[in-house]
């Protein structure tokens, strides 16, 4: 029964992501592909969480503790370069 | 044991549920502003339901506070980051949707502009 969830639940994770590259690819402004990099990198987290499940085995929850972190770091950084381009 | 099952069945099933709406909502919104709205709160709780599923599944004290740790960064940084994405995509000059009816940042910015010219 959770073989059937893990399974379905990975291909909506996967076609969501192929949904966000497409506005990465298609985004008129600077600031829409950043918001679709950063859902981007929380959908990963999501996936990494849903792995662990699926190959039981959990050294992979500190890999999704740290990309929570990365992801953060990086939107901030990308919006301040946003900034100080446009002052 | 078999209602554990059910339990994270259900959990990783809403949780990516949650995360196709948000990614329909990014491919879909008109403007920015729409966009960071609609997916920030969405990705959110998916990723707290998958986190929690994973924390019910392996059900041990060291995963289970991780998996909070996970739930705590995302609700402290979410809301940060779709402000101050918001913000600079505001300065870069992201058109507003034509069925928006109140802009009060832009006066706010004329304010600021003129107070900066005066003094």
């Amino acid at each position: 029964m959770i073989s059937t969830a893990l399974n379905i639940s990975l291909g909506m994770i996967s076609l969501s992501m192929i949904l966000i590259i497409l506005r990465v690819l298609r985004g008129p402004s600077l600031a829409d592909r950043v918001t679709a990099l950063d859902i981007l990198m929380t959908t990963g987290i999501g996936f990494i969480a849903i792995y662990s499940i699926y190959s039981n085995n959990d050294i992979f929850i500190d890999v999704a503790v740290i990309l929570a972190l990365i992801a953060f770091v990086g939107t901030i950084a990308f919006s301040y370069f946003i900034n100080r381009e446009n002052r | 044991m078999m209602i554990y099952e059910i339990l994270i069945s259900i959990m990783l099933v809403g949780g990516s549920f949650f995360i196709l709406l948000s990614a329909i909502g990014i491919l879909r919104m008109p403007d920015l502003y729409m966009r960071i709205s609609a997916t920030t709160k969405a990705v959110t709780l998916g990723v707290g339901l998958i986190s929690v599923a994973a924390a019910l599944f392996f059900g041990s004290i060291d995963i289970t506070s991780k998996a909070v740790l996970i739930v705590f960064f995302l609700f402290l940084t979410a809301p940060v980051a779709g402000h101050i994405l918001a913000r600079a995509g505001f300065y870069e000059g992201a058109p507003l949707w034509e069925g928006s009816k109140i802009n009060e940042f832009a006066d706010f910015k004329k304010d600021e502009e003129k107070d900066a010219t005066s003094s």
